[in-house]
């Protein structure tokens, strides 16, 4: 069976809401720009068993980061200077 | 009080993550930060959170992906891998040997090569003191470099205890040896060399495969300790001639307390085992190995392996956006380490006329480091810095940052600019300072009366 489109864009949108959900600041920030680059990476593949196995292991992924979330979670801290001062930006 | 400080500041990251867990977990969390062991005030950290990291020669944070690995030997298969009557034991020890396999892979090893130990310190006792003592007969010789890691120096004077004879090399400015003088040095006698392959502090990237070969050709045994250099650099014992190397667990993303040696077969390198037992590891390290800790450096390794392009670039991009920002606004910064032979997720800067511990003090937000952890509880200035010949001030005055998988742009950018604010404002202190801005050369001045 064939990855279709949508399945995809839905992969896309758990990974990323799960990882958004990260309480660690740099985990967090890993994940979101890891992920991001691995799509943009395999947006031009067309084997149809190399989309199904980056698929699959978007699904292994995303188990690893819904476990991994709640563990990290449970042992949160408080938040990283960086978090809480206004954005660096303007510097 | 410290959730109420929370909300009044705002939130940089997303509103909802707050909803979607339990208050009542978030809430224990917080207590159980202020529960912590530390009592003393100021160790607690700035108010305003907690500080950034940015010190991954020391230790990086342990990879989620590899946790996941780890977390079934750590609950449920909790087999000796060494039983081999039941279950238990075989499944544990199918899960080691994955690990090795994965280990053996990224460094192109064969599995039967690779003995896990408890770090990389052990890794390089085992290598240093093992292969001399078991070769004394005929050899009494061991070359090894000033800019060494601490245990294979100390290793290396015990070894001199014994009545073994050790040259230590000195390293050029750029924290490389020459490679002719190692060629001098080596005598018939000689029974191992001793190089690490990324220097812990400055960075510095032997010319591995180069000394390989020589020792190759001269019939010396050569030991290399890849601690910050195995998944983070591609090696390859075969291409590069490593005789014995030393990973570290907790180096490369995994646990803390495994590391692993690998030890060449053919030709066969024999050394004498430390410590005495039940001869696990192929009797080169009795005692039993921690099947979670080996399956979570061997998660780290594969993935180190499959990473390692992307994390190479993202950090090379870091470290010269650090470099560019720091140089490009403040005079009398010097970069300690070649240029080019230099992995670039360690930055070591001298920042002259500001002492290394007090900027430190000062950025109490980012933790950082003005060495090894090892030494950093002395106020020397580093051995290392010494050995390339940095002037004693200089010396005194660098600061390491390590940049590693998880460190974001962010983060980069908010030391850069506190550095630079904090190097400025404490050379406006500095009466040293004021003298060069008026154009008197300190190295002039004679300080003493008498």
């Amino acid at each position: 069976m064939a990855v279709a489109r949508e399945m995809i864009v839905n992969l896309y949108r758990n990974l990323i809401r799960e990882s958004k959900k990260w309480d660690s600041y740099n985990y967090r920030m890993y994940a979101l720009r890891k992920i991001r680059h691995e799509f943009r990476e395999n947006k031009l593949l067309q084997d149809a068993e190399k989309i199904k196995e980056s698929y699959n292991y978007g699904l292994t992924n995303l188990d690893m980061i819904r476990r991994q979330v709640t563990i990290g979670n449970l042992y949160s801290t408080r938040q990283l200077v960086i978090e809480t001062t206004p954005t660096q930006k303007a510097l | 009080m410290f959730r109420l400080w929370k909300r009044l500041v705002p939130l940089a990251r997303d509103h909802h993550v707050n909803e979607v867990i339990s208050s009542p977990k978030r809430h224990y969390a917080a207590v159980k930060e202020f529960e912590s062991p530390i009592s003393d005030e100021y160790k607690k950290g700035p108010a305003e959170g907690r500080p950034l990291y940015l010190d991954a020669q020391a230790t990086t944070p342990l990879d989620p992906r590899v946790l996941d690995q780890m977390m079934p030997y750590m609950t449920t298969y909790y087999g000796n891998p060494h039983s081999r009557t039941h279950m238990y034991g075989w499944e544990t020890e199918a899960a080691v040997e994955r690990g090795r396999k994965q280990v053996a892979d990224l460094i192109g090893a064969d599995p039967k090569e690779i003995i896990f130990t408890s770090g990389a310190t052990e890794c390089n006792n085992i290598s240093v003191k093992g292969v001399a003592r078991f070769y004394k007969e005929k050899k009494k010789h061991v070359v090894t470099t000033q800019t060494e890691h601490k245990c294979v120096l100390d290793s290396c004077r015990a070894l001199q205890a014994e009545g073994f004879n050790v040259t230590y090399l000195p390293v050029k400015p750029n924290g490389l040896i020459d490679i002719d003088q190692l060629e001098a040095a080596l005598r018939p006698d000689t029974s191992l060399v001793s190089i690490m392959t990324v220097n812990n502090e400055i960075g510095v990237q032997q010319p591995i495969a180069e000394i390989g070969a020589l020792c190759r050709r001269k019939k010396v045994f050569f030991h290399t300790d890849a601690a910050q250099a195995v998944g983070k650099i591609p090696i390859n014992v075969n291409a590069m001639n490593i005789d014995l190397m030393s990973i570290s667990g907790h180096k490369l993303y995994g646990p803390k307390g495994i590391g692993a040696l690998y030890v060449r077969r053919r030709p066969r390198v024999r050394v004498e085992a430390l410590q005495s037992g039940g001869g696990q590891e192929r009797g080169m390290r009795s005692g039993t190995v921690p099947a979670p800790l080996v399956v979570g450096l061997g998660a780290a390794c594969e993935l180190a392996q499959k990473e390692m392009a992307y994390d190479h670039k993202y950090i090379e991009d870091l470290s010269q956006h650090l470099i560019q920002k720091i140089m490009g606004s403040l005079t009398n910064v010097v970069r300690n380490g070649d240029e080019v032979a230099w992995y670039p997720g360690c930055v070591n800067l001298s920042f002259a006329f500001v002492e290394g511990e007090s900027l430190l003090m000062a950025l109490k937000d980012v933790a950082l480091s003005s060495g090894s952890a090892c030494t950093s509880a002395s106020l020397e200035p580093s051995y290392v810095l010494r050995a390339i010949g940095a002037a004693e001030d200089l010396a005194h005055s660098s600061i390491r940052f390590g940049i590693g998988r998880f460190t974001t742009r962010e983060e980069v950018d908010y030391t850069a600019h506190n550095i630079i604010r904090h190097v400025i404002r404490l050379r406006e202190m500095s009466p040293l300072w004021e003298m060069v801005q008026e154009g008197i050369d300190i190295k002039s001045i004679k300080w003493t009366q008498h």
